[in-house]
């Protein structure tokens, strides 16, 4: 599945799929920007890839992608490895804090390489 | 502070036991030492003290544990007076005062005589020989133990409760131990022909020789004075009946109440001892008041602990002049205990006195259970019982005598042991009135338990014991509180569920036996099974461990790595700002030159900061997460191994200098340590785990706040388990002394792996145990006695974890496929820029955010 990012964004190629072990994540650099990238594969083997900022606000620290990868209800998560909060996967919210919530990326595969848009 | 004032009233309390105590800690407990200048004298050289408990001193206990203060200052901060190591040698009752025997006179307005009792030596020839003892105080226990240091063989006279008890002590302490009882059978008080049969074949078969019949003739000294040997004769036919060599005499024939004031003063005194004392616990003089075992109603001294706290209250309320005042009326002696692992209860008319009385009774020899039940002549009523060998009926059994509780048709299937499935005959604690007194120590009543449960919620046993003190006690009534708490939740139709999170609707328990026997390897397989969702930071770490636990294979392969914690993921331990420290195996403590170099050169280039841990390792903070392969190349070239401390998982097996080198020491405690070390490193549990090991009862590897710590004795080791530094320090229990390094080894496998079977997760082993029903003793069934008949399994898991070590780190630095996670970025070989380090105290630390802020845009951008 391709699809085109906003006019403004340009589509980066970080790795290949096999790069990162299914279920968890793995830190990307582009320019400044550190992203988490996830690879979640699914019980039922649906592959899906999310992209959010790497930077954790509670430890102030860019770990975001070494946490672990799970669900809360349907909603699909990373916890940060430090304090343990939740983030959704797909919005970038702070799952135990409202108020706080974290950039996320669009990602595609394309030709088995895992591309983010900035 | 206490307003107190002259125009207070004074009330001296003679004697600081436990009963003294008592009436002193409800004297504070109503704040009536508000208005009363309350005066103590206390003989011993410390206050009051737990006597019931008193053995526990031989196994670790120390006298600060046993003291019944809840801090060393609560006399002096509620303005009790205290004089210590003092007693009183005369009262005028006349004049209302008392001398001490440091020539002081104090008034009074109410005196409590709370002298207590001593122990009955009987008047045997040789009773004054070096090595002859009672058993009461800890002074009396702390000469015991000196004593039994050059002695082989011991001897109790007396095989009543506290023979036993004392027994008990002197086997733990490796002598040869003799009871030598007057009577036919053991605890007579308490146990009939039937029941006493079943104690002493269980008796005699933990080792302890039991002589029944036989009378105390003479003891024998040696020219320098210790005791040689004793004679017998028999007590029926006065004829001799042999000799006993030994090096220890302990008298436990009973007690004699301390009533030696009472005389002086002239006040009205039982024919063979005891001050008199009416309902309102107040002697012939209308002042004087007498509590605990120096007090006799109605021609009886209470020798327990219940009565006498009961009296304690009443005296209170006597003095105080408390509307509707308790009364003492005599008081029910049954008692459920557990002796040298034997459980024996006793109640009511336990030897069937009552005329017209049947009795109905059971014994199983095999097994080593006898049950009788004293019934009514209509059979409709329980009067009393003895129980050996299985004291579970004990609390409802109890609770029917006391509240006449009405008996099925066939009473006797009460105490025959259920067929399998059949239904459990008896009566459940819903037969019980609401007034039916659960706990008598503290006297609470099943109706304010479970109005406590339903008021305020609670869900445990503990929380009820904290809220209601019931089970606080003597502890005997701890099952039936916990068959309250069951019945009143499921009335109102609650299940406390214990259920992992929202993926597993089992416990992490309940978890580890379906991984087991389900074979199951994977958390995906777990959850196709048994979950719902796609699991969280909860259960996936959890199953992570228990995967380990169960099957060994390395935590960073395909299937397991995403379930591990932060800290396992990467085999480091992630500090503040994303960075990890390094904690090699330092296996005992011991380490090389070589090793130590290494540390230093490893630490300059990669510029870490070095602390020494609590464990005797070596710390290195600083490490990028790229970094981790370099520095473990380097450090397993000489030998080290990773020290997993990112995991929960065996930690430090501690130890101190040992025999080796150490002027003191008795056995090799470092070899030993460094065996214990390289056993379990790699185990995972619920929660880390420590040991330690001491060469000599110094303790200098501090074994005792460990998980399981060992301490070398002159016959081997005695090995603790449970303890725990930390937050809530909690001393370990002996498990068993006198063991070799085999039996050692062998009882850690057991005891490490029933944890880890049975535990919840991050619980570390002193709470798992302090939730553990039945204790220590409990733990001693499971892993020595086998009776769960799971020590073979036990045995080989652990023997397949030990079989299947790898160091995780080797492995992880020799296979690509793993060593390639460790990177900074998946597509940039650059190092993580927001990582800043400051020089502080001449090493490294983290830079906190506000000291990174200012150049923050030039590092990231969000």
């Amino acid at each position: 599945m391709i699809t085109s990012p906003s006019p403004t964004l340009t589509w980066h190629t970080v790795c290949t799929v096999g790069d990162i072990t299914p279920n968890t994540g793995a830190a990307a650099l582009i320019g400044k920007r550190q992203i988490a990238v996830i690879r979640v594969v699914d019980r039922a083997g649906g592959e899906k890839f999310y992209g959010l900022s790497n930077w954790c606000p509670f430890a102030q620290a860019m770990v975001i992608s070494r946490g672990i990868v799970g669900s809360k209800g349907d909603i699909p998560k990373i916890a940060s490895p430090i304090y343990k909060q939740s983030f959704d996967l797909k919005s970038g919210q702070c799952l135990d804090d409202p108020s706080v919530s974290i950039p996320t990326y669009q990602t595609r595969v394309a030709d088995g390489f895992i591309q983010i848009a900035l | 502070m206490n307003s107190k004032t002259d125009s207070n009233k004074t009330v001296i309390v003679i004697g600081n036991g436990m009963v003294g105590h008592k009436f002193i800690d409800t004297m504070i407990a109503r704040g009536e030492h508000l208005s009363w200048n309350v005066v103590t004298f206390c003989e011993e050289p410390r206050l009051a003290y737990d006597r019931v408990y008193l053995s526990s001193f031989f196994a670790g206990k120390t006298a600060e544990d046993l003291s019944l203060l809840p801090r060393p200052t609560f006399y002096a901060e509620n303005g009790i007076t205290v004089h210590l190591g003092s007693k009183v040698v005369s009262i005028d009752k006349a004049a209302k005062t008392v001398t001490s025997s440091t020539g002081e006179v104090l008034s009074y307005d109410k005196l409590v005589l709370a002298t207590g009792s001593f122990p009955f030596v009987p008047p045997v020839t040789g009773r004054d020989a070096t090595g002859c003892f009672v058993y009461r105080t800890i002074e009396d226990l702390v000469a015991m133990q000196r004593h039994a240091t050059t002695s082989k063989v011991g001897v109790v006279i007396g095989g009543g409760l506290l023979g036993l008890e004392c027994a008990s002590a002197l086997k733990n302490m490796g002598l040869e131990t003799h009871v030598v009882e007057f009577a036919s059978r053991l605890m007579t008080v308490q146990v009939d022909d039937g029941g006493g049969a079943i104690l002493k074949r269980k008796i005699e078969s933990m080792g302890v020789k039991v002589h029944l019949n036989r009378n105390t003739s003479e003891i024998v000294k040696t020219a320098d004075g210790r005791i040689d040997k004793m004679t017998f004769i028999d007590p029926v036919t006065q004829k001799p009946a042999g000799e006993l060599k030994t090096d220890m005499i302990v008298f436990s024939a009973g007690i004699r109440p301390r009533d030696e004031l009472g005389k002086q003063a002239g006040l009205a005194m039982g024919e063979r001892g005891g001050i008199n004392v009416d309902d309102h616990c107040v002697t012939s003089d209308a002042d004087i008041l007498a509590i605990g075992e120096c007090a006799l109603y109605k021609n009886r001294i209470y020798g327990l602990v219940a009565p006498g706290y009961h009296m304690a209250t009443v005296a209170v309320d006597t003095i105080t002049k408390k509307p509707e005042p308790l009364t003492f009326t005599g008081f029910d002696m049954s008692t459920k205990l557990k002796l040298m692992g034997v459980d024996v209860g006793s109640f009511g008319d336990a030897m069937g006195a009552t005329p017209g009385c049947h009795i109905a009774s059971f014994t199983d020899s095999n097994a080593e259970v006898y049950r009788k039940l004293v019934l009514s002549a209509d059979r409709k009523q329980l009067l009393g019982g003895v129980l050996i060998g299985d004291t579970s009926a004990y609390g409802s059994l109890h609770q029917f005598m006391l509240n006449r509780v009405a008996l099925p048709a066939n009473p006797e299937d009460l105490i025959l042991p259920a067929r399998s499935g059949a239904k459990p005959t008896g009566l459940g604690v819903e037969c019980l009135p609401d007034s039916a007194t659960i706990c008598s120590c503290h006297n609470v009543t099943k109706g304010t338990i479970c109005s406590a449960i339903d008021t305020r919620e609670l869900r445990e046993v503990s929380d009820i014991k904290s809220c209601t003190k019931a089970g606080t006690g003597c502890g005997s009534c701890v099952s039936l509180v916990k068959d309250l708490l069951k019945d009143t939740l499921k009335k109102k139709g609650i299940t406390v569920v214990n259920h992992l999170c929202e993926h597993f609707a089992h416990s992490r328990q309940e978890l580890a036996s379906l991984v087991r026997l389900g074979k199951l390897k994977t958390f995906d397989a777990l959850l196709a099974k048994h979950g719902t969702g796609e699991g969280c930071e909860i259960c996936k770490p959890t199953v992570g461990s228990i995967m380990a636990s169960t099957w060994n294979e390395h935590i960073l392969e395909t299937k397991h790595a995403p379930l591990q914690d932060t800290n396992d993921r990467f085999l480091a331990n992630m500090q503040r700002d994303g960075t990890y420290s390094v904690v090699p195996r330092v296996p005992g403590g011991e380490i090389t030159a070589d090793q130590l170099i290494c540390l230093g050169t490893v630490a300059k280039k990669y510029n870490l900061y070095s602390k020494i841990t609590g464990g005797q390792r070596v710390d290195l903070f600083g490490a990028r997460v790229e970094q981790l392969p370099l520095i473990w190349e380097e450090l397993l070239k000489v030998g080290f191994e990773s020290g997993h401390a990112y995991g929960k998982a065996l930690r430090t097996v501690k130890s101190c200098v040992g025999s080796t080198w150490c002027r003191y020491g008795v056995q090799d405690s470092v070899g030993f340590a460094i065996k214990v070390e390289n056993r379990y490193k790699g185990l995972r549990s619920p929660h880390k785990l420590k040991g330690g090991v001491s060469g000599c009862a110094r303790e200098c590897a501090e074994a005792q706040s460990k998980d399981f710590g060992i301490i070398a004795t002159e016959n081997g080791y005695n090995l603790y388990v449970c303890g725990n530094g930390g937050m809530k320090p909690q001393h370990a229990q002996l498990l068993a002394a006198d063991l070799t390094e085999a039996a050692c080894l062998t009882l850690i496998d057991r005891f490490l792996m029933f944890y880890i079977r049975t535990a919840d997760r991050l619980e570390r082993t002193a709470t798992w145990f302090n939730k553990l029903d039945g204790g220590i003793d409990y733990l001693k069934d499971v892993v020595i006695a086998d009776k769960l008949g799971i020590c073979a399994e036990l045995d080989s898991e652990m023997a397949q974890i030990v079989a299947t070590y790898q160091d995780e780190w080797r492995t992880a630095v020799e296979t690509p496929e793993k060593r390639r996670q460790f990177r900074a970025f998946i597509n940039s070989s650059d190092q993580d820029p927001t990582i800043v380090m400051i020089e502080e105290r001449g090493q490294i630390r983290p830079a906190f955010f506000e000291e990174k802020a200012p150049n923050i845009d030039r590092l990231m951008e969000v």
